[in-house]
């Protein structure tokens, strides 16, 4: 039960440079769209935008929409939607299954069975057994694999990629690609992807928007 | 229906601690203007009004020049306020001077991590025990002739020598270098770890500048640039200083500060109109001496633009600056030395001169003093605690209400909440005092906290703005992606990620109170003694064995905070590798 995330001629201004025009765009549950454009075009604006996070000094016009949802108006946290960035953002305080306990949601309930969704999750990233290790004594790739399960353990109903492969060297890269796509597909999320690499775009392989500089 | 309750639900989260919106930033900023603004605000106007000859309490009910022809007639008036400008202005450049060439001389050769271990003592100890120390360490009977007797001089009994109160002011500047150079050192620090030192020192070099002259011409009018306020606080501050100035400065005739002190506790009370004209011509006195600053860095600018573009290569600056940083170590080991002088003190049973070391030492005065030590202790810690408390948590909220508005420049350098910094305590704590007087509350430790507050608060927030933004504002975009609340956010991610910078500043803050002299004597009314009231009342002509007992563990207590601070993260995220603060 996934609904498309739609984005309605929404523009994007900041002190009177226009980021975003009129732009209009469907992501279809279980596919990845892509927006390209160089550094410095709106991309992680555009995130910004869907997840709620945009900075005051941002002028923006347009709707965000789970399925029938209107979303535009709502708190971040109140949105569900995930996003992945560029760094992996673990909390450093926490331990890995901390980190993960801290994205499940809210209604699996009980120890018990939060603890179980945790080790699961864990062995999903194939790092079972990592609960108590400290996220600074990981592996980059590791490390990637807990952020997207710490996103996706939180139910979203949307996920956003800022161009989080963008640091991995290429083996890693193609792999953890992979690794994301095939999970948001398996569950059905409408995922957005910004990146300025075209071989992400091809990998993502759904319809792709140009933003322009 | 499930929409009606969504919105319900929608509504009560806006009640929440930190809505969303316009209006906790508003109220925060309320609070804070009101706890900061208002004390200063009638502080200032009550010591004005005295000033001018109103004062309805001791029968002053006319506005009058009377009080500024009084003070300009007193004998020696001239003699307090050339004292003043000049210890002042010469304490603050000799300081500014020094520290830059040190840090000249030594960035790139010392971790930052381990100037701040060593600079950490001199920063956490109050002026009023450095003085006090520095005081035992080069009066003619102190340690250093002691130290250098039978090999370098030959002394049997002390000297006749005005090492400390000379008629110059030599040792107030001593000992304002001595307790504001380490904190110019750690701002400086700070500073340069803004600029890609190294690379400009490549980009210099090649240019076939030498390394001394890169570092005049390049380094240092970036670093000043960011370091303005700072150099202001410290000019205010050693212009106004009353603490170290009846430690150590002349006695006869004082600086003005210790002039209108005198005349403030003077008990004939129609002293306090001259006292009021001599606070208020102290405060004309900072903000002239600003004024003048600003004029000089301008010709400073100018001249300096004029030699810079020059392309003169020939200079070598190098020698220049490793003498003054040499003069800057003496500085900082005379800053050391009086700490141990202190504990030396303390620790001593017979210390005849001209001995090095005492013959017996002893706790004796330290077990003698516990049942008079105990209640200042108590009162320095309590007061510091709640003066820090409070203020850490209003930083807190002006921070994290600044995030939440997508304010990046509400801690602009010149921020109105840094005026009690550049303020003289003694213009507007005669004000304050009446003003409790009025509320019925001088004595009490609120209204003592409070005042303590106006100093403690601004350093807690200066220390906090740059971890604070620093904090990656992604963590917290990705907790509310995650469905955490603002207020969770806050308390599980941003908090705990921020905890040691939190604890340093929460140990800044504490030292900086238990430092507080004047507002405790003043709005405390000589009712609530803490180490430092009593360190100075004891200082001059006091028993140096019970004085090295209070100046010693008023120093110990904010060192020890300060230990804490660092150590307390450690256990905390002894498995966390990115926050234990281990390098």
């Amino acid at each position: 039960m996934t609904n498309a995330l739609i984005i309605r001629s929404t523009s994007i201004s900041v002190g009177g440079k226009m980021l975003v025009s009129n732009l209009d765009l469907v992501v279809e549950p279980g596919t990845v769209a892509t927006v390209m454009g160089p550094s410095g075009s709106g991309k992680s604006t555009l995130i910004s935008f869907i997840g709620g996070h945009l900075d005051s000094s941002f002028h923006a016009t347009g709707k965000v929409l789970i399925g029938s949802r209107d979303i535009t108006d709502l708190p971040a946290e109140q949105r569900g939607i995930g996003i992945l960035f560029q760094d992996d953002l673990l909390f450093p305080h926490l331990s890995a299954g901390a980190n993960l306990a801290f994205g499940l949601a809210q209604s699996v309930s009980g120890r018990e069975a939060r603890r179980q969704r945790v080790a699961e999750a864990l062995v999903e990233a194939d790092l079972s057994g990592f609960e108590e290790r400290d996220p600074a004594t990981l592996s980059g790739g590791q490390r990637a694999r807990v952020a997207l399960m710490r996103t996706l353990l939180a139910a979203p109903k949307a996920l956003l990629l800022d161009e989080p492969f963008s640091k991995l060297d290429s083996d890693l890269r193609r792999e953890f690609r992979r690794f994301v796509f095939d999970r948001a597909i398996v569950k059905r999320l409408p995922v957005l992807l910004v990146t300025h690499d075209a071989s992400d775009a091809e990998a993502a392989n759904g319809r792709i928007v140009k933003l322009a500089s | 229906m499930d929409a009606a309750l969504r919105q319900i639900r929608v509504r009560i989260r806006g009640l929440s601690l930190f809505p969303t919106g316009l209006r906790p930033w508003h109220m925060v900023s309320a609070i804070v203007f009101g706890v900061l603004g208002i004390p200063i605000a009638a502080g200032l106007f009550l010591t004005v009004l005295p000033a001018f000859g109103y004062l309805p309490s001791i029968g002053g009910e006319a506005l009058s020049l009377d009080p500024w022809c009084e003070l300009f007639h007193t004998p020696g008036i001239a003699t307090s306020l050339r004292i003043t400008v000049t210890t002042g202005l010469v304490a603050t450049l000799l300081a500014l001077v020094l520290s830059f060439s040190f840090c000249a001389v030594v960035h790139g050769r010392m971790r930052d991590r381990g100037a701040e271990s060593f600079l950490a003592p001199l920063l956490a100890a109050p002026h009023a025990a450095m003085a006090i120390g520095l005081a035992f360490l080069i009066a003619p009977s102190g340690w250093l002739i002691r130290l250098s007797n039978p090999w370098l001089t030959d002394y049997t009994v002390p000297p006749d020598i005005a090492s400390v109160h000379d008629p110059w002011g030599i040792a107030l500047v001593l000992g304002l270098l001595v307790k504001e150079m380490p904190f110019l050192l750690i701002v400086i620090l700070g500073a340069l770890n803004q600029i890609p030192v190294g690379q400009q020192m490549r980009a210099g070099r090649a240019l076939g500048y030498g390394q001394g002259v890169v570092w005049i011409k390049i380094i240092a009018p970036q670093v000043y640039a960011q370091i303005r306020l700072p150099v202001y606080v410290i000019l205010a501050f050693s212009l106004s200083v009353v603490d170290m100035a009846l430690i150590l400065a002349p006695g006869n005739p004082p600086p003005l500060s210790v002039v209108a002190l005198r005349w403030f506790m003077a008990p004939d009370v129609t002293r306090y109109l001259p006292a009021a004209a001599a606070a208020m011509l102290q405060l004309l006195v900072v903000v002239a001496a600003i004024g003048l600053w600003r004029f000089g860095e301008q010709g400073v600018a100018l001249i300096g633009l004029w030699w810079m573009t020059r392309g003169g290569r020939g200079v070598t600056g190098e020698p220049g600056l490793k003498l003054a940083a040499a003069f800057a170590m003496i500085g900082l080991a005379l800053g050391l030395g009086s700490l141990v002088t202190l504990a030396i003190w303390s620790f001593a049973w017979r210390w005849p001169f001209p001995d090095a070391l005492p013959s017996t030492w002893s706790l004796e005065i330290w077990g003698r003093q516990a049942h008079t030590l105990i209640w200042p202790l108590a009162n320095t810690i309590t007061l510091a605690g709640l003066a820090t408390v409070a203020s850490v948590f209003l930083s807190i909220a002006w921070l994290e209400t600044g995030d939440r508005m997508g304010r990046r420049r509400q801690t602009a350098v010149f921020h109105p909440i840094y005026i009690p910094l550049l303020l003289p305590q003694i213009a507007f704590m005669f004000g304050a005092q009446v003003l409790v007087l009025k509320l019925r509350a001088d004595g009490t430790f609120l209204a003592v906290a409070w005042v303590h507050l106006l100093f403690v608060f601004p350093y807690v927030l200066l220390a906090l703005v740059d971890p604070w933004k620093a904090l990656d504002p992604r963590y917290a975009r990705s907790a509310s992606a995650l469905g955490a609340s603002p207020a969770g956010t806050l308390i599980r991610v941003k908090l705990p990620i921020l905890l040691r910078p939190i604890l340093i500043a929460s140990a800044i803050g504490f030292s900086v109170s238990v430092a507080q002299y004047l507002p405790t004597l003043f709005v405390g009314g000589g009712r609530l003694a803490t180490l430092t009231t009593e360190a100075v009342a004891m200082a001059s002509g006091g028993d140096r064995r019970v004085v090295g007992v209070f100046a010693f563990l008023q120093t110990l207590l904010p060192f020890t905070v300060y230990l804490a601070a660092l150590i307390i993260p450690r256990i905390v995220f002894a498995d966390r590798r990115a926050l234990s603060g281990r390098t």
